[in-house]
Parts: C-alpha cells; sequence; structure tokens
C-alpha cells in the first residue's frame, strides 16, 4: 500500500474521499464548506474519476434545502450521495436527514462545523450546527485533525453502505477544513478493500425502480406510525460495532487506530476530559506534556457520536479516574447540560444500573463550554481546567476562553509558565490580502512538506476587510506530527510584508527571544533602523532579535511582478530561516515556481526566477543598536476623541485584543451602535484623488460612485471659510439655484479612501488646455495626508444644506446629501455600494434596511465598526440581517409592523381629543409626505405632537407616543445580491413582490455567489466562468427583471449606474414612491469578473451598449395616466457582446482554457443578446396604450 | 492566359494574396478565398504584446483577488491547463489552414521590440507555414533615437527573426524611413526574401465631444494605392527580392497597375472585408479581360512594364488599441 504524503488542508482531504466514493455530488456554497464543492466540481470538469471508473456527477443547486433533496432523490434511486455543508445550511437540510435516516438510506454529509448565527453571524468553527442535527436520526462521526478528515471520511462512506445509517462527518470550521497540514493519502487500492462492492449493490437493490416497483414514503396513521418507527432499532444498535470494524479494517491497511471513544493518558489517571473535534488533538498534546510533569490527566477523544455507544466511552475510561470534565464546543441555552456531558451522565448513570464497569470511585462530572466561533482553546486553558478539576467540588457549567464578569462562569487561565516545543518550528508572517503573503506561505509549507521529512502546519487568519486585509499566517515545522491547533503566540520567525503595520500591530509581542525578524522595509539598508518606530526598536533589543531587512516591493517591481511581493519574501524566508539549506531552498523555490507557473507563460516563469535571485542579493542583516533612537509612536486603534464606548469596545477588537473583552462589554441582544466606521482610520490609500477647483464643473459624479463615501460635496455660505485651513479648497457654486456667496466643497476623507480610482475615472471634467488633466487626479498621499485630514475634519464642521433646499431628485443635488453609508470594508472600487450610498442619501433618515447574507452584510454589518450611520438628529438607517434565504419576507415583516403601528397612531391619534389641537391633528392625518419637503413638514409636526403627548398623562397619549414616529413615512428597503434574489430567495422574493406592499428591494447582481469566492448563480451569465460553472456558464442568465414584471403588482428596473446614472437616479425615487413592492436590479461589477475595478463603470456602460443589459423601468401606476409602463432606457446593441466581456477575465478565461467551447458560448451568447432585445423592444410595444378606446368587448356586441 | 507568379519563392498561380486581416481567423473564410481564387494566404497577425501581456494579466487578476478575505480565498476555477497562452490557436491555425486549402499559407509577426516573441517564427515554421511575414510596426516617438537607430532596430529584429527559421521571411513595413530606397536596399541585404509596401498604420482621431483619442479603424480607398505604386515601380529595377503591393487595392485596375510597376504580387484586405472573398473572382475575370485587350499572354511579361515611391502615431496612443480594432473588425459592425 502507498505511503504517499501530501500537504493539504481539511476540505481538501475529505472532498478527496467524497470524490472517490460517490456518483452523485449535490452541492451549495457556504463557509467553510464551500471549498469541498469546489474541489468535488473541478477534479469532476476535469474527468477524474471515482474508484468504480465513472466520473462522479456534481450539480449545484439553489439552496441547501434543495442540495439535500436531490441528494434524497439521488439516494432513492440508488446513487451513491454526497454532499458537504456546514451552520444554516446544515439546518436547510435537517428535513430531508430525517427522512434519509428514516429510510435507512446510506449517505455522508460532509460537514466544516460552524456556528449556527444567533444573536450575529459567524462563519467560524464550533459545534452548534451539528449538535441541532441529534434528533434526526443520522450518525455522527468527528475528525479531529486533517489527517483524521481524510480517514474518517473513508470510516464514514465504509459504514454507512454497510450500516445502512446515514452519516455527517465534521470537522471542525476553518481551524481544521482550512488548516494545512502534511498527511498520508489514502490510495485506491485501501479504497477498494475498505468499500465492499455487494454494499454497493445492496445499496442499488433498494432503489426506485419501474423496473421492481415500490413506495416509500407513505402517510402513516396512529395505528402504524409508532411501531413502524422502532423497526429501525436493529441497525442503530448494530452500527458502533460495524464503525469499529471499519476503523480496524483501516488501521489493518494504514497502521493509524482509532477508536470510537479514544482515551489517551496514564492508565491510572485521576481526571480525565471528553471532547471532540480539533480541541482535542490541542488536549492530547497537552496531556502529554502534563503527564511528563507527573500530572495524572487523560483525555477520551470522541469520535462516534452517534449513535451513542455507552458500553464503548465505560470501556474507554480508566477505573482510577476521580473526576471528568466535559468540553462541549457549543452552547443549548436553558438545558441541562450541553449535549456531550448529557449524554456523559447518562452513560454514568446507566452503568451504575447495569454494572458495566466498576469505578475505584463515582467519577465527579462537570461540564464546560469552550470555543465558540473559533475561539482559542490552548494548552494553558486546558491546564486551567485539569486544575479545576482536581478541586473538591469543581465549578459546573463553566467555560474557558472567556471573561465572563456577568455570570461569572469562566475559568481563570495564564499563559504563565507554558513552554512551547523548542523542536517546533513556529513562524508568523503579516501581510496584506493583496500581496501574496498566503500564496507564498502555503506554497512554502508545500515544499518543506514535500522535500523533508519535516511534518509542515499552515493556518491563516483574515480579518474581515474586503479592501486593504489584513492577513496572518501561522506555520509550523517540526519532526513530530502537529497536533496545535491553536495560534502561534512565540514565533522563532517574525515577518512583517508590509511596512505600514509597523506602528499598527503589535507583531514582536509574539517573537520569542533570539528570533528572526524579517521586514519589508522601502528604505535602504543604513536608514531602516531609524525609520521603525520606538517600540518595536525596543522589542528588537530586548529580545536580541536578528534583524533583516529588504525592500522587497523594489525587487519586485524590478522584475515585472508588480505588487506581488510574495516570491521575493518568500526566497528571503529560506534564505534566512535555515530551516532548509539555502541553496538547496532556491532550487526548490524555482521548482515550485515552474509548477505554479510553468503553464502559465515563459515571461512570468522568468520573472519569478530572477525575482528569487535579486531577493538574496537585496536582504540585509541590519545592525541592532544597543539602545532605542526612533521618536516613532505606535498609532492609538482610534482618535481620542471617539465615543467612550467606541474607546472601551470597538476600539480593542479594531487593535486585535477583542479576545480580552469581558462578556459585560455587550448587549445581551446582539445590539451594536452605527456610526462607528469613522473612527476606524484605516490609512491603505497610496494615492489619493486630489481636486482641481479651477477645472471642476460640480457635477457630482465623483462622489456619486465613490464606493465608500470618501468624496463627499458640501454647499455652504462663503462666510465659514474665515475658519478654513490654508490649503482648503472650495469654489463658487456654479448654478443659478444657489443665494449669492455659495461656496462648494468637494473633499476627501484621505483615510478612509481606498486609491480605487473610480472617481477619476468618472470625472468628465477636463483641461481645456491639457485635456488630460482632469478635475480630479490621482496623486501620492503621503505629502498629502496632513493636510488633508485637517481639511477634512474641517469639512466636517460645515454645516449640512438644508435638505428641503436640494434638487435632490438630480445627481448633482443629491450628492449634496449627506451620505449615511460610509467607510465600509467592501473591496476598493466595490460596485454595490453606490447604489446603498446613493439611498441612504435620499432615504437614509427614515429607511430601515433587511440585508441578505452575503457581501453587504458583511461590509454592512461586520465587526468591529460598522458603515450605517446618523445625521446630525440622530436619524440614520437601521439595519439587520435575518438569513441568506428569508430576506424578502424578513423585510415584509418590517413593513407589516409599520403599515400597522402607523395605522395605529392615526387611530389613536383620530381619538385624541383635547390635548392635540385639530389643526394639528389634520394636518398631520392629511400630510402629503411624497417628497423632500413634504417629509419634513410632518416631521416638525410630529415632533411637536410628541411635545404634547409627553406630558399628556393619559393612557391613550402615552400609546400613541410609544409609536408617534411612524406617522412619518418610512422607507423599507430590501438589500441582497444575486445569490439570494435569484437563487435561495428566489421563492420568498417572488411571493412578496406579489404582496402588494410598500417595500423596496435592491438586487445587487453581481453575477455570483460574490462573498463566497465566485460560485455560479443563476444570474451568471452564459459563457462566463464561475466556480461550478467551471467550463463557462451554459444556461443564459435568468431574467428576474422580466419575470417580475410578468406578476404586474411591481414596480421593476434594471439599472447600471456606470451605464445612466440619471436613470439609476430616477429608478430608485420611483421604485421608493411607488406605494406597492418595487425591485431594481443593479449591475454591480466586481472583483469576481477579474478585471481592474476602476474600469467598473466602463464595463457596465459596455454592458449597456451591448445589449446585454438593457435598462428598463416598469411602472404599473403609469398605466393609469394613460402613459406606457414599460420605458426602455438604453438603445439597441451598438458594439458586440465580446468587446464588453472580453475584457473581463471571466469570459477570457475560457477563451484561454477551452477555446472552442468559448468560441460557441460566446455565438451563443451574442445570438441571446439580440433575441433579448427584441423581446424589450416587443415589451415595450405591448405596453404602449392604444390611442382610442377599442375593447374587445365592444366587438362582441357588434356582432 | 498565364497569371502566374513567383513570390518569396514560391509559385503561385495568380498575384492576388489576400493580406492580414481577420477573415484569415476562420478557415471555411480562407477556403472561400482559395477557391474563389486567392494564390497564397497571409494569416492574421500575431501581436508581441498577445505573447507576453495576456498571460500576465490572467495571472494578475487570478491570483490578486485571492487569498485575502476567509470566505472567499480564490474568486475562479483555475484550470487545469491554458490552451492559448503560447499562441497555441494560432499554430493550429495555421495546421488547420494547411488541412483545408492547397495555397500556401504565410504567417504573419508582429512586433518591435526584441525577446521571446521572435521565438514564435520557429514555430510557425514548424505548424507548416510556407513562408512568414515579419510585420514591424514600430513608431518612432523616442525622441532621442536617430533614424539609423530606428533602421538598426528593424534590420536587427529582422535577422533575429531570420536566423531561426528555414522559411521565406518577408518584411512588411511602413514608408517613413528619410531614405526608404537605402532601408529597403539594407533589408535585402540582409536577407530578406521579399518587402511587403506599404504597412498601413491605424491613426487615432479625437473625439470632439469626450475630448478623447478615438482609435478606428477606416478601410482603405484606392486612392491610397499610390504612395506603393510609386516606390515599387522605382525600387523594382534595383531589388532582386519580392515585391508585394499592399493598401489601397480595390480593383482589377489596381492590381494591373500594380504589377505594370513591379510587384510580384497584390495583397488587399479592406475590399474583401467590404465585400467578401468572391470579389477575387471578378478582379481575375477584369484582368484577364484587361491583358486580352492589351495582348499580354503572360503576367510576367506586365510586370514591372512600367517601373522606374504616411503615419506617425505618437506613441502614447497604445498598440493594444490598434490590435483590438484590426482583430475585431467586422463589416457588420459598420451597419
Amino acid at each position: 500500500m502507498s505511503k504517499k504524503q501530501v500537504t493539504i488542508d481539511a476540505n481538501e482531504a475529505a472532498a478527496y474521499i467524497a470524490h472517490k466514493l460517490s456518483e452523485v455530488i449535490a452541492i451549495y456554497p457556504i463557509t467553510p464548506a464551500s471549498p469541498m464543492g469546489e474541489w468535488s466540481d473541478e477534479w469532476s470538469m476535469a474527468g477524474k474519476k471515482n474508484i468504480w471508473g465513472t466520473v462522479p456527477e456534481v450539480a449545484e443547486l439553489q439552496s441547501e434545502g434543495g442540495a439535500a433533496g436531490t441528494m434524497h432523490g439521488a439516494l432513492q434511486t440508488g446513487a451513491l450521495t454526497t454532499t458537504f455543508t456546514a451552520s444554516q445550511g446544515l439546518l436547510l437540510k435537517m428535513p430531508n436527514l430525517y427522512k434519509i435516516a428514516g429510510e435507512l438510506t446510506p449517505a455522508v454529509v460532509h460537514v466544516a462545523a460552524r456556528t449556527v448565527a444567533t444573536h450575529a453571524l459567524s462563519i467560524f468553527g464550533d459545534h452548534s450546527d451539528v449538535m441541532a442535527m441529534r434528533m434526526t436520526g443520522v450518525a455522527m462521526l468527528s475528525s479531529n485533525s486533517v489527517q483524521e478528515a481524510m480517514d474518517m471520511a473513508l470510516i464514514a462512506h465504509a459504514s454507512t453502505l454497510e450500516s445502512r445509517i446515514p452519516f455527517i462527518h465534521f470537522f471542525d470550521g476553518f481551524r481544521t477544513s482550512h488548516e494545512v497540514q502534511k498527511i498520508y493519502e489514502i490510495a485506491d487500492d485501501v479504497l477498494r478493500e475498505m468499500i465492499d462492492d455487494e454494499w454497493v449493490i445492496a445499496h442499488r437493490n433498494r432503489a426506485l425502480t419501474p423496473d421492481r416497483p415500490v413506495l416509500r414514503g407513505t402517510a402513516q396513521n396512529p395505528d402504524v406510525f409508532f411501531q413502524a418507527r422502532e423497526t429501525g432499532n436493529l441497525f442503530y444498535e448494530a452500527c458502533p460495532g460495524i464503525v469499529q470494524n471499519t476503523m480496524n479494517k483501516l488501521a489493518g491497511l494504514t497502521g493509524r487506530q482509532y477508536k470510537l471513544f479514544e482515551y489517551h493518558g496514564p492508565e491510572d489517571a485521576d481526571r480525565v476530559i471528553i471532547l471532540m473535534g480539533s480541541g482535542a488533538e490541542t488536549s492530547h498534546e497537552t496531556i502529554a506534556k502534563l503527564n511528563k510533569m507527573g500530572e495524572k490527566v487523560g483525555l477520551v477523544k470522541v469520535r462516534l457520536f452517534r449513535p451513542f455507544s455507552m458500553r464503548h466511552l465505560i470501556e474507554a475510561l480508566p477505573r482510577t479516574v476521580q473526576s471528568i470534565g466535559v468540553l462541549d464546543r457549543t452552547k443549548e441555552p436553558g438545558s441541562a447540560g450541553e449535549p456531550l456531558y448529557n449524554d456523559v451522565i447518562s452513560t454514568l448513570h446507566e452503568n451504575r444500573t447495569e454494572g458495566w464497569k466498576t469505578f475505584n470511585s463515582e467519577p465527579k462530572v462537570v461540564n464546560g463550554r469552550y470555543g465558540l466561533s473559533s475561539k482559542e482553546f490552548t494548552p494553558p486553558m486546558i491546564r486551567a481546567i485539569f486544575d479545576e478539576l482536581k478541586k473538591d467540588k469543581p465549578k459546573n457549567h463553566f467555560t474557558i476562553g472567556i471573561k465572563d464578569d456577568v455570570t461569572h462562569k469562566s475559568l481563570e487561565y495564564t499563559t504563565d509558565g507554558w513552554q512551547t516545543d523548542k523542536e517546533v518550528f513556529e513562524g508568523l508572517f503579516y501581510g496584506l490580502g493583496a500581496d501574496g503573503t498566503v500564496s507564498a506561505n502555503k506554497n512554502s509549507i508545500k515544499i518543506i512538506g514535500d522535500n523533508t521529512d519535516f511534518f509542515a502546519q499552515g493556518y491563516f487568519v483574515y480579518d474581515s476587510k474586503k479592501s486593504g486585509a489584513t492577513t496572518v499566517s501561522h506555520l509550523r515545522f517540526g519532526p513530530n506530527p502537529i497536533q496545535s491547533a491553536y495560534l502561534i503566540n512565540k514565533a522563532n520567525f517574525v515577518a512583517c510584508h508590509q511596512f505600514t503595520f509597523l506602528d499598527k500591530i503589535d507583531m514582536l509581542k509574539h517573537a520569542r527571544e533570539g528570533a528572526t525578524f524579517l521586514l519589508n522595509a522601502p528604505y535602504p539598508p543604513d536608514e531602516v533602523w531609524e525609520k521603525v518606530p520606538e517600540k518595536v526598536q525596543q522589542q528588537i533589543i530586548d529580545k536580541k532579535l536578528k534583524f533583516y531587512s529588504i525592500d522587497a516591493y523594489n525587487v519586485a517591481r524590478e522584475n515585472g511582478m508588480g505588487n506581488r511581493i510574495n516570491t521575493v519574501m518568500q526566497t528571503c524566508f529560506f534564505a534566512i530561516s535555515e530551516i532548509l539549506d539555502r541553496e538547496e531552498a532556491i532550487l526548490l523555490i524555482k521548482d515550485a515556481i515552474k509548477k505554479a507557473y510553468g503553464s502559465k507563460g515563459e515571461n512570468i516563469l522568468q520573472s519569478n526566477y530572477a525575482a528569487v535571485d535579486n531577493s538574496v542579493e537585496n536582504l540585509f542583516e541590519i545592525d541592532v543598536p544597543g539602545s532605542v533612537s526612533s521618536d516613532i509612536k505606535m498609532r492609538p486603534p482610534v482618535p481620542s476623541e471617539a465615543p467612550d464606548y467606541v474607546q472601551k469596545v470597538i476600539a480593542e477588537i479594531i487593535a486585535g485584543q477583542g479576545d480580552d473583552l469581558p462578556v459585560s462589554a455587550f448587549e445581551p441582544d446582539g445590539t451594536f451602535p452605527t456610526g462607528t466606521t469613522k473612527w476606524e482610520k484605516r490609512n491603505i490609500a497610496l494615492e489619493i484623488p486630489v481636486l482641481e477647483p479651477d477645472i471642476c464643473i460640480q457635477c457630482g459624479k465623483c462622489a456619486l460612485v465613490c464606493p465608500h463615501a470618501v468624496i463627499r460635496m458640501k454647499a455652504f455660505d462663503g462666510s465659514l471659510l474665515e475658519a478654513a485651513p490654508e490649503t482648503f479648497k472650495y469654489m463658487d457654486a456654479r448654478g443659478r439655484e444657489w443665494p449669492e456667496n455659495t461656496k462648494v466643497s468637494i473633499q476627501v476623507s484621505p483615510e478612509d479612501c481606498t486609491g480605487c480610482v473610480l472617481c477619476v475615472e468618472v470625472c468628465p471634467a477636463k483641461d481645456r488646455k491639457e485635456v488630460g488633466r482632469k478635475a480630479l487626479n490621482m496623486a501620492l498621499i503621503d505629502p498629502l495626508l496632513e493636510q488633508e485630514k485637517e481639511n477634512w475634519d474641517f469639512f466636517l464642521t460645515i454645516p449640512e444644506y438644508k435638505r428641503s433646499e436640494l434638487k435632490s431628485e438630480t445627481i448633482k443635488g443629491a450628492q449634496f446629501l449627506e451620505p449615511l453609508f460610509e467607510f465600509s470594508g467592501a473591496c476598493a472600487g466595490c460596485g454595490e455600494t453606490p447604489y446603498i450610498k446613493l439611498i441612504t442619501q435620499l432615504y437614509g433618515d427614515r429607511m430601515v434596511i433587511a440585508n441578505a447574507t452575503g457581501c453587504s452584510s458583511i461590509y454592512g454589518g461586520n465587526l468591529p465598526s460598522t458603515p450605517y450611520t446618523t445625521n446630525k438628529d440622530g436619524y440614520g438607517p437601521a439595519w439587520s440581517n435575518s438569513l441568506f434565504e428569508d430576506n424578502a419576507e424578513f423585510g415584509l415583516g418590517f413593513r407589516l409592523t409599520i403599515d400597522k403601528q402607523q395605522e395605529q397612531a392615526r387611530e389613536l391619534l383620530v381619538k385624541m381629543n383635547g390635548t392635540i389641537d385639530s389643526e394639528l391633528k389634520q394636518a398631520i392625518l392629511d400630510a402629503d409626505q411624497s417628497n423632500e419637503p413634504g417629509i419634513y413638514e410632518q416631521r416638525e409636526r410630529v415632533a411637536k405632537l410628541k411635545q404634547l403627548l409627553d406630558v399628556d398623562p393619559s393612557r391613550e397619549a402615552k400609546m400613541l407616543l410609544s409609536i408617534a414616529d411612524y406617522l412619518v413615512r418610512k422607507s423599507v428597503w430590501i438589500f441582497g445580491g444575486d445569490g439570494w434574489a435569484y437563487d435561495i430567495g428566489y421563492g420568498g422574493l417572488d411571493h412578496v413582490l406579489a404582496s402588494g406592499r410598500d417595500v423596496n428591494i435592491l438586487v445587487m447582481d453581481t453575477e455570483v455567489y460574490s462573498n463566497t469566492g465566485g460560485q455560479c448563480s443563476k444570474a451568471t451569465p452564459l459563457g462566463a466562468v464561475a466556480k461550478f460553472a467551471a467550463a463557462g456558464k451554459k444556461i443564459g442568465k435568468k431574467d428576474l427583471g422580466l419575470m417580475s414584471v410578468s406578476g404586474k403588482g411591481a414596480y421593476v428596473a434594471r439599472i447600471a449606474m456606470g451605464a445612466n446614472d440619471m436613470q439609476t437616479m430616477k429608478a430608485i425615487i420611483e421604485a421608493e414612491r411607488y406605494p406597492g413592492p418595487s425591485i431594481i436590479i443593479a449591475y454591480s461589477h466586481c472583483i469576481a469578473h477579474g478585471y481592474d475595478m476602476r474600469y467598473g463603470l466602463d464595463q457596465q456602460k459596455l454592458a449597456v451598449d451591448s445589449g446585454y443589459w438593457p435598462l428598463f423601468r416598469f411602472d404599473p401606476s403609469r398605466t393609469d395616466q394613460g402613459l406606457n409602463p414599460f420605458q426602455l432606457d438604453s438603445k439597441a446593441p451598438k458594439i458586440p457582446f465580446k468587446d464588453y466581456a472580453y475584457n473581463e477575465m471571466r469570459y477570457l478565461m475560457l477563451a484561454k482554457s477551452k477555446p472552442k467551447i468559448a468560441k460557441q458560448l460566446m455565438g451563443q451568447a451574442q445570438k441571446e443578446v439580440y433575441e433579448q432585445w427584441k423581446i424589450y423592444e416587443q415589451m415595450q410595444a405591448v405596453y404602449e396604450p392604444s390611442k382610442k378606446d377599442e375593447p374587445l368587448a365592444d366587438s362582441d356586441e357588434n356582432k | 492566359m498565364n497569371l502566374e507568379t513567383t513570390y518569396l519563392g514560391l509559385k503561385l498561380k495568380n498575384p492576388l494574396v489576400p493580406s492580414a486581416s481577420p477573415l484569415s481567423n476562420e478557415t471555411d473564410q480562407v477556403k472561400k478565398m482559395e477557391d474563389s481564387g486567392a494564390s497564397a494566404v497571409v494569416m492574421y497577425s500575431l501581436f508581441e504584446e498577445q505573447i507576453n501581456q495576456e498571460n500576465r494579466a490572467l495571472d494578475h487578476f487570478l491570483q490578486t483577488p485571492g487569498d485575502s478575505y476567509a470566505e472567499a480565498l480564490s474568486y475562479f476555477p483555475e484550470p487545469d491547463e491554458y490552451h492559448n497562452l503560447h499562441a497555441e490557436d494560432y499554430l493550429e491555425q495555421i495546421m488547420e489552414l494547411k488541412q483545408a486549402v492547397d495555397i500556401p499559407v504565410i504567417a504573419s509577426l508582429n512586433g518591435t521590440s526584441e525577446g521571446g516573441w521572435m521565438q514564435y517564427a520557429k514555430r510557425m515554421e514548424e505548424a507548416g507555414a510556407d513562408a512568414l511575414e515579419l510585420n514591424i510596426y514600430y513608431i518612432a516617438g523616442d525622441l532621442n533615437m536617430t533614424s539609423a537607430d530606428v533602421e538598426n532596430l528593424y534590420i536587427n529584429d529582422f535577422k533575429a527573426v531570420k536566423q531561426n527559421v528555414d522559411i521565406p521571411v518577408s518584411v512588411k513595413l511602413g514608408p517613413y524611413f528619410s531614405s526608404f530606397g537605402n532601408m529597403a536596399k539594407r533589408l535585402e541585404d540582409a536577407g530578406a526574401d521579399g518587402l511587403v509596401l506599404f504597412n498601413r498604420f491605424y491613426q487615432p482621431d479625437i473625439d470632439l465631444e469626450n475630448l478623447e483619442v478615438s482609435p478606428s479603424l477606416e478601410l482603405s480607398s484606392s486612392f491610397e494605392k499610390r504612395l506603393p505604386l510609386r516606390w515599387i515601380a522605382m525600387l523594382r529595377p534595383h531589388l532582386n527580392c519580392s515585391l508585394a503591393a499592399t493598401t489601397g487595392i480595390h480593383t482589377a485596375k489596381d492590381v494591373i497597375k500594380m504589377i505594370l510597376a513591379g510587384a510580384d504580387v497584390t495583397m488587399m484586405a479592406s475590399v474583401l472585408l467590404y465585400h467578401g472573398p468572391g470579389v477575387l473572382r471578378n478582379i481575375l475575370k477584369e484582368m484577364a479581360e484587361w491583358m486580352e485587350e492589351k495582348e499580354y499572354e503572360s503576367l510576367e511579361e506586365m510586370k514591372g512594364a512600367m517601373s522606374s515611391a504616411s503615419v506617425a502615431d505618437p506613441s502614447a496612443f497604445e498598440r493594444a488599441n490598434y490590435i483590438k480594432i484590426l482583430q475585431g473588425f467586422r463589416i457588420e459592425h459598420l451597419r
């Protein structure tokens, strides 16, 4: 049997087995399980076969519910079927799991276990999803490591076939699913040995087929259901034995022995902890050390959690055990204890009655929670648990890893005195998302894993920003298998790949004494020391660090690699880390480069080789002086004027100290204040736009398109300029609408800008004498930063222009309105956020937003800070995210409440006699709130009403006061992406569009699941490559616009800001004003399209010019006015579709990988564009009101 | 009537050779050309930029957005292999054309700077090209380069390509040399098997509405043939290498004039884009009629019977636009 080793993560390990052992795979993307589906799809696309010699069929569904249904169907008809999921996705599969288990159908669901959203969503790992499946009747098998993910995947597939019980095979999301480890791959011959073809044939023989017709899925009555339900018992009783036998068989073939409940530790242990998942690996490592220190502590790793074999658990426990800590990585609020604990308690109780084993003394059992949402679980925490178990009365229902200062359930722990293993090399690498740090480190792990006897581990931490994101790579190498399932705390090697991190992140607190520090610095070696902050200098001296520096950007640029410093920094790492011989390492790096880039062109290969060679030449050891000389200070995470809450909570999270915040820091229901992004100054732009007031025409387009609301416009009286800084730029206001001496300023917030260049690209104003110079031009930020900060601060002090006096329904006018969505973490150049920002400018002070899970919920609501904000009066958008699948319904709920409360308020107001004068009452009841001045006036009236109610002691007044604000019109918005609107949420969307209720739906159509990494949706266009459509999408984009029009009762618009901003504006205003449901489908360029986002607006224009994205508005209310409700706002196709498409990598890469298919699909796409245009033209014609009244009925009468 | 001619050592049945244009992208179009009487075909150009830039762009946009955000560690399924990063398309097209037609296929390579792209000459030869046309599209916008520097660049580029291959190599170039006759002679001395006169540079226009440079394609007109006509007439007596006339050749009369001036073949693109390959048949018919009327029995008799020679693009205008316009052009887009 082969002993091939591979360096992969658990998702790939599990998917490898699943793909080898399945015939049908039903998938749907969800973090952190998406890569399993992606691997399967890629392998099937590449023609990789399963062990029976056929390529598995991979199908993407519209939701996890859909994937489960398809799985159920495929199973019932006899295919070996698998699916992958996590969290909410698993919950959506739950109803089918009951069925699949009830029908005793072999199947495996591989789960990268993830937190289920409660008070907040979290993409990270714990067992709350799998634990929710306990009632379904599936077997549950846990993998604790990457190797186990491969092994247990196989055990699950084999055991399900033999036992007929469907399996959930799970491992910890991110911690295991995304951890890269060097593991043994299981060869096909082992797989064949493990899977008996007879089981496969038996499964097929149970299939539904008209050749042997039977019926399943009956409805049963009280007379028989119960006893029929009991028929499966024998299968569950047999299952643990089958799984153990399968484990034994695998041990025989591979030497890796597993047990259902696996005990590690001395035979005479007095304290034992019981747990499952990656925490068991850390515990294993920890008890080994504690045992060496003389502690009699042990560990039971739970592998088969369902069916729970009590006897096997009892067998695993040593007789000597006196106290047991059962650790659950989940929380079941209000329960007697967490799930595993309850099972252990039951087991011990039954042992007492059944007498399976006699313990020396009856052990005490306590329960603890750890590691929710991938919270770190480390050896010092485990030591603290064992210390607690020593006590006569250990704390029960404790938590570990947090500080609970409210209910005081947490255990104290300390890292003091805990030594890391000297034999293990630990390296920390700080980089930016776009600089290639992570890919370089993944590559280094593969090099070391593949070319040495060392075991290797890599884990990568990302922040939640989509622009300027920080990445931290944690790499371990050592002679023994690495069980440390936690982040590196003390490293031998610390690399800072971005000089700008030095004064923001305290990296060297993680450096061991004598460690090596590698810095990418844009300075010659003799200047580097002086450029380093004081604290960093001190740490380098105190910890006696070896300090190296390289100007990596310079080396990368000189070798044609642009901003990708991966090869350069990787070479430096190998040159100074001494893990491998330097020369050997360089050869290996080049070999790896050849593997990675060989197919991408000789010039790229040569650039990389040259970068390797030049790196060593440009790497310098810095002489460390004996004393500190720098006066550069570390930058505080938020400015000192930030409010108290921001200082105490948000700043801690920004600074990476969120782990230290106690329970009391948080609201118990997940509520957070808005308007906090403004305190998180990220300083990520290298260049910012600079205004030339003499050229500017004040059109407002720059402010309109700015994805981060960084560039703003204000009009104000010139007298305010007295306090302006010297460099503050302003212009005389253009246009006759302004009072005399009105000035206009267009100001950039330099510290919030991402440098995306969209504003410069859209700027139409050019210098007449030098047309290359626009009214906005990018310039290096360094010399401008301080003055522009000052200008921005002054700009903020200028009062907002009175809303009711602005022409807010024009592009220019709207840009004088304050955006109430600012500085989000969206990608630089994001195509979605300009729409959101514009809507908040128009309606932010009275809007409530239901946001589907996806990009917009991440940049809209991911901690640490929130971009939705308030105006000076405290009004602003209220925002919430329910789920991915239910967003339209969630928003409809908002509307129902608001309408009901408004109705009640009106009813109460009508009843109010005496206190409220009838004039005010009538004015409120009759108010015209169809425009900005009308709403302003109503708000004034309601304020007056509230003052009066406040002093009225009557019950009616009190009740009216609580809902009086609903008398001002509220704007309900439902935001989401195409994955939600076209796929998982379509059923609800369809229903809400037919509800007749006044909600406004904005679909930000990026044509893929952007947030999870570009998977195909039904919005993905024909001919584009996406994940799950690796060979190009074969079916055209679903026309959600026309489908919505067909319902007749909704306002529908398709817009593209870059093609026609006025049409965008009109559509938003009309949609909001329309008294029923409205849907706006907005073209949103996206990094998942594969081109430089600065050209996003140009691509929008080309999309419209090609006829691919026709602009239209369908307003049913126009029919009553005798007007055509269907307005086609763009012209017939005037450029070929490919002239738009082939500017984007999503199309081009197919031409470069499968040219024949690309050509055929491009031809088909062009044809469909023409056909689509004809339909749109006809739609417009069909809805054209007839000139005369000539109803058909007339002709009948004439007969 | 004997219309036979020899070009780059290739025996051709007549002097009508469709020049590099998007039509040679499609095998069935080339087949139609052959059926309509074309005696050889010059393929569309493989551009230096295509070889050097596209793969970099592809690599950049595949890699850069990834490994940055935990939920989306990549955005594209990476293909197992790429098919056209090494111009495989082009080479495959040569092979396909060689299979589909009997007339010689002349490959076309377009570039200026010395570099790896030149190795493609060899690969074109291996793929079956009967000859190679080297199209040096260089805009001398560098004020520090002397005329001699520019001329040397042409000579060096040519030599670098020529030494890689055994098939004949012609050079297609523009007329903008202080002493074009001397330049032609130097290229012949360097081993050029033929000269293709002249390259027609695609010149940018200015969009007055948006104050932008607007690259646009204007098809040639018959009038433009005067420049090559003069130079062919002037050079013919002094050069032994083949001469191909191109630019502004639309009618049988244009062809006849060029032959009379001394051209071995006449190349056309615009007229084919306008009227389709079938136009060749009419040209041949009219030529024969004219020759009959004037009592010429063979083309060789006509050749050189009357023998005795425009555009700087500020180099800021991107070659990429030029490529896009040329490759993307189709007559139907004009409608």
